[in-house]
């Protein structure tokens, strides 16, 4: 076990966990909120990295590489950043209103079979209209690589890693200090409460939903740049764990999902490397239940305590 | 009245749904459904004619739907090509496919399964994948229904069933001409396996593969697997191999994962030889795939869509119209069997009117003992034995310059 | 039949449920008897699957309903029941000849390890509550597949082998291999019966009935609508709420068995989290703690699918849109108000048709 790979690892898993952990904000935001499990979440990320995929080829095949260099590099992957943001925002939008605003008095399982409902239909519907044939993701960055001492890191994990950053404290920004934020976290606190102090819940809601889903359309493209096939399921399996991720660092709580996040990516990583690729996802599991039976609430949930 | 409104919802459900399993079975309502979705006028013109007994009900199962739909599509078209080519040559030998959906899940197949028998279906296709081949393979037996699976490859499909047949190598024998090849060859020294835990396929290679490449003194220094839980990072698998110093890697998996590793690996600068087996066809033509990737990737494969005599090309070319994909070894396979059948019928001299189990009895007289020209078959001629194993012979094939080259 | 008006309504219910079980089973079976063809092909293939899902989903509601905590791991007792149920029943192949004495010993022997295991993950899991309960046992069910994923277990004449991670036994000639690690099992014999199936939901209900209308049953029916006001009176939750989470693992287990049993071959990935999922699903569109809704909601469910085939590559979508439209019809108070006029109205119309 020589330390260079022991570091390579760790940045790999870094990087996955940066993932991980933007998915898991948008678990984390409308579990905090609307107090439900919105399963569909991982399909979000599987539209958004599809409405990519295609604005890239679209926008790509509009400049010459050899004579419009920098808008060629630049343009497409921007677009398409942009507009899977847009149209997962208003995904995420529709789907809420749809599916979710007509459950807001029902039992919570009622609205967390829905959300599966939705999966179901995100993952067949995206079947029906882009086949299930993969798609190759080519990187919105290129694959170039940075020499770092003696370690390469290519630009993908670097962007990874820095996107994942500056939404942490760009989201940490918005919840502390603008009005609209200061509202999400009145409404997750008491939703009566804050009705009362003149909030309005149901548009509080739909903006949480909404910057969930465009964090969704950011995490499909990272994931899929650093991991490029692209199938209607890609985004079911990394939904499950940015769940646990979220849960691992107490749903509810941003930072939380951070770590959790991380940590996650991390542990899968050392887990396949030093303890068996067969079992990494028991593993990861196994640390889970450990984390969640020392502290009940995950590592940065706060536990409440129970008035009589 | 929450609660009974519920009920009641629950109870009309079912009480619809009862209704519309418990109608006459194989009605023509729902074999033109189904026959309609493939999408094709000769189908629904072939279909009619199903009716009054002049063509043979050929149904299939296989996962149209779902994570692994992408084999389950391309086999169903392969067939469906066909048999509509069938169609429009004319001739007594005519057949109505249906294939029917099993989400790449035994249970699912069963049901599929016996929709299609209760449709009428006189001959089978089998399962499109291993673990529901194993499944209806044994009601195919039960049943005395004749299957001839395109690419259920387990050994498990056609092990003591005298009546299923595969058009596939199956998957003990792709392991064992791998490692004969590679040590033939002399393609590596150190041979490294990456494969996939859950997966019978890649289970079945691998395990044949390491058997025998210790009789051939192949040097396999390791071995890593993954799951569809963890198929996103091969990192880890690829650090183990390059520090066990392999210069070969062999990957029995499918091309998707395969096209990971690919591009994993030349993100780590590690560039050693890759040789895969017939699931890594289809690689090239993953949409936005760069074939430099591939650059240098052995296979070896029963099929190959650049291929140029006149059976292949023109088959690809009518894939690639209808679809607007270029077919892939299921797609092959299936094409194949529908022919494999005809030729089969015809040397049997079967006609739509006889009942399956006379089909049966007959076709497995008959197959062992023809030779078969068909997509997959190298020119050699594809034959079977009794037990229903395939015998053709496979092709070394390496990609240069996003194109397959033969390698001997 | 005054005396079904009179009686207890918890007393009722149930008397009820097993007449419905009863009546479909005769049903059923009478036509499986006597008409020509069955019950056709397709629904023939399902009965058996549709037990052991109407068992595993009465045992889910256990948990869910009666004991109000959400399990998102059934799918992993399931899958030890069907592995251990089939590798029993495969090893005693010669030594019980009698078919549905094996599937009953193999259905014990599935029912008591997966109690036993319910029992180790829940000590652990039943400190937690909520949403955190619900992801641990999300947690479990994915250790027990990726486990039994790389389980190998043969038999010889020299008795069990056992490895792990890969393949070691050296089985002798005769032996036969159990489970295959990633191959699963292939069973050389189906034994299971739809009759088994009856029997086994019919108990199923009994189990559950008999412990929710227990003094065993209140008492978690108490710990789950206030924690504190329970301990309060000295009842001890964690006890009662493992009792509950016990029975249903084990009767999980033994649905496993039946399932495991009717199948030609199962992998460790068929139970995975789709599949706790599904059975959730079940048990919340059935009504939580409503068993006679779950054991309609869990057949319908099953069925479904395979109604839907005529919408060929559009059925899993429709099967999307319905269950999203069934949750929102039964659970949105302006659509509910809605449908109940329109039922008003279609039953006054009909009377003033009689008029």
């Amino acid at each position: 076990m020589d330390f260079l790979t022991l570091m390579d690892y760790l940045i790999r898993g870094l990087s996955l966990g940066s993932i991980y952990a933007i998915i898991a904000l948008g678990y984390t935001m409308v579990y905090g909120i609307a107090k439900m499990l919105n399963f569909a979440h991982g399909d979000v990320i599987m539209v958004g990295a599809y409405i990519c995929f295609f604005t890239m080829n679209r926008v790509g095949a509009m400049f010459d590489p050899e004579t419009q260099a920098l808008a060629a590099a630049v343009a497409p992957a921007l677009a398409g950043v942009l507009l899977s943001m847009v149209v997962c925002t208003v995904l995420g939008v529709v789907i809420e209103g749809l599916a979710y605003k007509p459950l807001r008095q029902a039992p919570s399982l009622a609205v967390l079979i829905t959300a599966i409902g939705v999966s179901y239909f995100l993952q067949n519907a995206a079947q029906l209209l882009w086949t299930s044939s993969p798609k190759y993701f080519s990187p919105i960055v290129g694959s170039g690589q940075v020499q770092a001492g003696p370690l390469t890191i290519s630009h993908v994990i670097l962007v990874t890693i820095v996107a994942c950053v500056v939404i942490m404290l760009a989201l940490t920004f918005f919840t502390n200090k603008t009005k609209m934020g200061k509202a999400m976290r009145a409404v997750s606190e008491d939703k009566g409460a804050a009705q009362l102090m003149g909030i309005n819940v149901n548009r509080t809601i739909s903006m949480t939903f909404a910057i969930g889903s465009a964090l969704a359309a950011i995490a499909g493209v990272l994931l899929c740049s650093a991991y490029p096939t692209l199938t209607p399921t890609t985004g079911s399996m990394p939904g499950i764990k940015a769940f646990t991720a979220a849960v691992f660092g107490g749903i509810g709580s941003i930072p939380g999902a951070l770590l959790g996040g991380l940590l996650l990516g991390i542990i899968e990583i050392f887990a396949s490397a030093y303890i068996s690729t067969q079992l990494s996802t028991a593993v990861v599991f196994g640390v889970l239940i450990v984390i969640l039976l020392v502290k009940p609430a995950g590592l940065l949930g706060k536990t409440v305590r129970e008035k009589v | 009245m929450k609660k009974y409104l519920a009920m009641l919802l629950a109870g009309a459900l079912s009480v619809s749904l009862l209704a519309g399993c418990g109608g006459d079975s194989g009605s023509s309502a729902s074999s033109t459904g189904s026959a309609g979705s493939a999408g094709s006028a000769s189908s629904t013109g072939s279909d009619s004619s199903a009716a009054d007994g002049t063509t043979f009900k050929l149904g299939g199962t296989g996962p149209l739907t779902g994570g692994a739909s992408i084999y389950g599509l391309a086999a169903q078209r392969g067939a469906q090509i066909a048999v509509d080519e069938i169609a429009e040559a004319g001739g007594d030998i005519q057949f109505t496919l249906r294939y029917e959906d099993d989400v790449h899940d035994a249970e699912k197949a069963v049901n599929a399964y016996n929709t299609l028998k209760e449709w009428g279906m006189q001959i089978s296709l089998g399962s499109v994948t291993s673990k529901p081949g194993e499944a209806t393979s044994v009601l195919n037996y039960e049943d005395r229904i004749f299957a001839l699976t395109p690419s259920a490859s387990s050994p498990a499909v056609i092990e003591s069933k005298d009546n299923v047949f595969q058009m596939c190598f199956s998957d003990p024998n792709q392991g064992l001409a791998s490692a004969q090849y590679i040590s033939e060859q002399n393609l590596g020294e150190k041979v490294f396996i990456i494969w996939k835990n859950d997966d019978v396929y890649s289970t079945g290679i691998k395990d044949q593969f390491v058997t025998e490449a210790e009789a051939l003194n192949l040097n396999v220094v390791g071995d890593a697997t993954f799951t569809t839980d963890s198929q996103t990072d091969f990192t880890v698998q690829l650090t183990q191999a390059q520090q066990a110093g392999a210069d070969l890697l062999f990957l029995p998996i499918y091309y998707d994962a395969a096209s990971l590793i690919l591009s994993q690996a030349n993100a780590m600068g590690y560039d050693p030889a890759i040789f895969g087996v017939d699931g890594m066809d289809g690689i090239l033509t993953v949409d936005g795939f760069d074939p430099a990737l591939a650059e240098g990737v052995m296979l070896l494969t029963p099929f190959n869509a650049d291929a140029q005599d006149e059976a292949t090309q023109a088959f690809v070319q009518k894939y690639q119209a209808q679809y607007g994909e270029v077919p892939n070894q299921f797609a092959a396979d299936a094409y194949d069997c529908v022919y494999a059948l005809k030729q089969a019928l015809e040397t049997a001299g079967c006609t739509p009117d006889m009942s399956a189990e006379d089909i049966c009895t007959k076709l497995i007289e008959v197959f062992p003992t023809i030779t078969f020209e068909g997509l997959t078959g190298d020119g050699a001629g594809i034959t079977w034995d009794s037990t229903g194993a395939v015998s053709k012979s496979p092709k070394g094939m390496v990609i240069q310059n996003g194109a397959y080259v033969g390698m001997d | 039949m005054t005396s079904l008006k009179t009686m207890k309504k918890s007393t009722r219910t149930s008397f009820l449920t097993y007449a419905m079980v009863v009546v479909a089973f005769v049903i059923v079976q009478s036509l499986r008897v006597f008409k020509d063809g069955g019950v056709g092909a397709v629904l023939e293939g399902q009965l058996i699957p549709i037990c052991a899902y109407i068992t595993v989903a009465l045992a889910l509601n256990l948990v869910v309903g009666v004991s109000g905590e959400l399990s998102l791991g059934h799918a992993g007792f399931m899958s030890i029941g069907a592995f251990m149920g089939c590798a029993m029943a495969s090893a005693l192949q010669d030594s019980v000849t009698l078919a549905p004495l094996r599937l009953a010993i193999s259905m014990i022997f599935g029912a008591v390890l997966a109690g036993l295991f319910g029992f180790l993950i829940g000590i652990p899991v039943l400190r937690l509550n909520g949403d955190y309960l619900a992801i641990v046992t999300l947690a479990f069910g994915e250790i027990i597949k990726s486990i039994i994923t790389n389980v190998y277990l043969g038999v010889d004449k020299d008795g069990l082998q056992f490895s792990f991670l890969t393949d070691r036994n050296q089985l002798a000639e005769g032996g036969i291999a159990l489970i295959k690690g990633p191959m699963g099992v292939n069973n050389s014999a189906r034994i299971s019966t739809f009759v088994a199936g009856f029997i086994l939901v019919m108990i199923t209900l009994i189990v559950v009935f008999n412990l929710v209308n227990s003094r065993a049953g209140r008492a978690i029916m108490a710990a789950r609508d206030n924690r504190i006001a329970a301990e309060s009176v000295g009842i001890s939750v964690t006890k009662y709420k493992m009792m509950a989470f016990v029975t249903s693992a084990a009767l999980a287990g033994a649905a496993g068995t039946l399932y495991g049993c009717s199948q030609v071959t199962f992998t460790a990935t068929k139970f995975d989290f789709n599949t706790s999922i599904l059975i959730l699903v079940f048990v919340v569109l059935g009504g939580l703690g409503n068993m006679w809704g779950t054991v309609i909601a869990a057949a319908a469910l099953t069925i479904l699918p395979e109604a839907l085939r005529e919408f060929a590559d559009y059925r899993m979508l429709v099967y999307a849109i319905v269950l999203i439209l069934v949750m929102l019809a039964t659970n949105n108070p302006t659509i509910q108000s809605g449908l109940s006029r329109l039922i008003q109205r279609l039953k006054a119309g009909k009377g003033g048709e009689e008029q």
